[in-house]
């Protein structure tokens, strides 16, 4: 078999990135450890130009049409190693003042990110499979590497277990389906339940197995339990690449097996999605409603994004056409644009953290200790809210715009009154920071440059898409996956 | 070979293995559990692939994929098992619950 190596460069860079990473940790002095940090950060920038080189190319297809790079993979890809360096970035300065291995924790991270490329580009359920499994294995470590902080270990199995499971799950699934279908090509099983109506109920059947294996990578309903105890337990960067990263990962690979594979079944699981869409955004947002901890708030927050994510699923055509392509569009543009709101939004949890606390509580009279700090923050939960005129308004309105195309008008109702109660928690906290007297909390915040870095490119993201909405939208419509 | 037998076999399989992950408190009983249920999706993967008379092996190649990970991840999970053990002297999923709501 002829491998397309142009095709798959990106994926071998990063690859030979993360094996210098490994060897450069180990022979690096432990008071020297800082450097794997620039080596790591080199190795994910080179990674982004093999990207670029990609990007305009005709669609490239290898290893026997199960690793495709087209516009779709590359957007994404671009998205992950943005996301990649956006943590990197964060970790660095938190790293160093917790204590926590550096070597350890850059290697997984890439490991991690390695991963998500390779699920951007798979069309066949063995990739998909081992590449979800690459992205969550380093993760569980990653979790887990306080190794001394009991609450750490805790995140860390809590994940572990959850993750599992749903992959046993999701595998019987598969299985299944290649049983009826004889082939895991994403496109071939797509043409074969079409040819085969017979063993409709058990194809059924395996679909709703594979939606709980992913259920639980993208926290839909009632798979998120361990979303809040991860992310508060483990660190803070780690729970910022996780909502992020891990998740878009996730969507990835939903939204190619439902809408190349699945998608002839849509009159059958189309409702169950929109349940599960709504149960999981009611869910996120009535319980961020009782939080007390950022982190947590910010995680129950990223369940209630995931339900606006899902939402476009809940209006696929059976037929195919432009409903498809513009509820798959509308996900891809939310994903595009959640990833920098919520990168931000962690930052500056990160920055305040250290010296403030982590509670919502710290954060009262923030506008009066480190103005900048407040702003941004208020800028990121805004846009989380969808407030325009910041990008989370304009993602909500591609979500929005696709359900009413799709004539469900009742899932639009729901997003609205959704949207009404998330506007709650998030106003809660910006009150905190402004409205109410300084506290006995840290005077101005020293930043580190790093993470100023950080906080900078997702607040210049949110403030430019949320003018030029345009550039999310374009970017999405671009693939020619549906 | 009838494909109905293979099917109660890896289902009952399966069965089991969810059973286990429900009923067991114990951390390593419930990782064993998980095992009994992959394991399930390997015997459908690997005999639907004979069945199927295909020329491609691509559910047998599957299968031995679903092993390599499924050692790589419980290596992982035990890691953290012992992990806690360490700190907490205890495998019962139960009692790892500082973290509610």
């Amino acid at each position: 078999m002829q491998i397309d190596y142009a095709a798959v460069a990106p994926e071998l860079v990063l690859t030979g990135a993360l094996c210098i990473v490994l060897v450069v940790d180990l022979v690096l002095p432990d008071n020297r450890k800082g450097l794997i940090m620039p080596v790591s950060l080199l190795g994910v920038a080179g990674t982004l130009l093999a990207l670029l080189a990609l990007a305009g190319d005709p669609t490239r297809t290898t290893l026997g049409g199960m690793f495709v790079v087209d516009s779709f993979a590359v957007t994404l890809k671009i998205l992950f190693c943005v996301a990649a360096l956006l943590t990197l970035a964060m970790s660095y300065d938190y790293l160093r003042k917790e204590g926590i291995h550096q070597g350890e924790f850059y290697f997984l991270l890439l490991c991690s990110l390695l991963g998500m490329l390779t699920i951007a580009s798979s069309r066949d359920l063995l990739p998909i499979f081992v590449s979800l499994e690459l992205v969550s294995v380093p993760a569980f470590v990653l979790a887990g590497l306080q190794k001394i902080d009991v609450k750490s270990n805790e995140a860390a199995l809590k994940f572990f277990l959850f993750s599992i499971l749903s992959t046993a799950v999701m595998l019987f699934g598969m299985s299944l389906i290649y049983g009826i279908t004889g082939t895991t090509n994403l496109a071939e099983i797509a043409v074969r339940l079409a040819a085969t109506p017979v063993l409709r109920s058990i194809a059924v059947l395996s679909v709703f197995f594979v939606v709980v294996g992913f259920g639980f990578k993208i926290s839909a309903f009632p798979f998120q339990w361990w979303v809040p105890d991860t992310y508060e337990g483990s660190p803070v960067p780690v729970a910022a690449f996780l909502s992020v990263a891990s998740k878009t990962a996730g969507f990835v690979g939903l939204l190619q097996i439902m809408f190349i594979a699945f998608h002839g079944l849509a009159d059958v699981w189309r409702p169950f999605i929109a349940a599960v869409a709504i149960l999981t955004m009611t869910f996120g947002n009535l319980v961020a409603l009782t939080q007390r901890h950022i982190v947590r708030l910010l995680a129950y927050s990223s369940i209630g994004q995931a339900g606006y994510i899902l939402l476009p699923l809940a209006v696929v055509n059976v037929n195919g056409g432009s409903v498809n392509h513009e509820a798959f569009a509308a996900s891809i543009a939310y994903l595009l644009i959640y990833a920098f709101m919520e990168m931000g939004a962690f930052s500056v949890a990160v920055a305040y953290g250290r010296e403030g606390g982590y509670f919502i509580d710290d954060y009262a009279g923030l506008g009066y200790r480190a103005p900048g700090l407040a702003v941004v923050m208020t800028v990121f939960l805004f846009s989380l809210a969808g407030i325009p005129p910041l990008a989370g308004w304009a993602a909500k309105l591609f979500i929005f715009r696709a359900v009413i195309d799709g004539h469900e008008y009742w899932l639009a109702v729901a997003m609205a009154v959704n949207t009404v109660i998330a506007l709650f928690y998030y106003a809660k906290v910006v009150r905190r920071m402004f409205f109410e007297p300084a506290g006995d909390g840290p005077l101005g915040v020293k930043v580190p440059l790093l993470l100023q870095a950080t906080i900078a490119v997702s607040t210049v993201m949110v403030l430019l898409v949320g003018i030029l909405p345009d550039l999310a939208a374009h970017l999405a419509r671009m693939s020619t996956l549906v | 070979m009838p494909v109905a037998w293979v099917l109660i076999l890896s289902s009952f399989l399966f069965s089991v293995g969810i059973y286990g992950v429900l009923a067991r408190r114990n951390a390593v009983l419930v990782l064993m559990s998980i095992e009994l249920m992959l394991n399930a999706a390997n015997i459908n993967f690997v005999v639907f692939n004979l069945l199927l008379h295909s020329i491609s092996y691509i559910g047998q190649v599957f299968a031995l994929f679903i092993i390599t990970i499924a050692a790589a991840e419980l290596g992982v999970g035990l890691a953290i098992v012992i992990l806690i053990f360490r700190n907490r002297s205890t495998v019962s999923i139960d009692e790892v619950s500082l973290m509610k709501w």
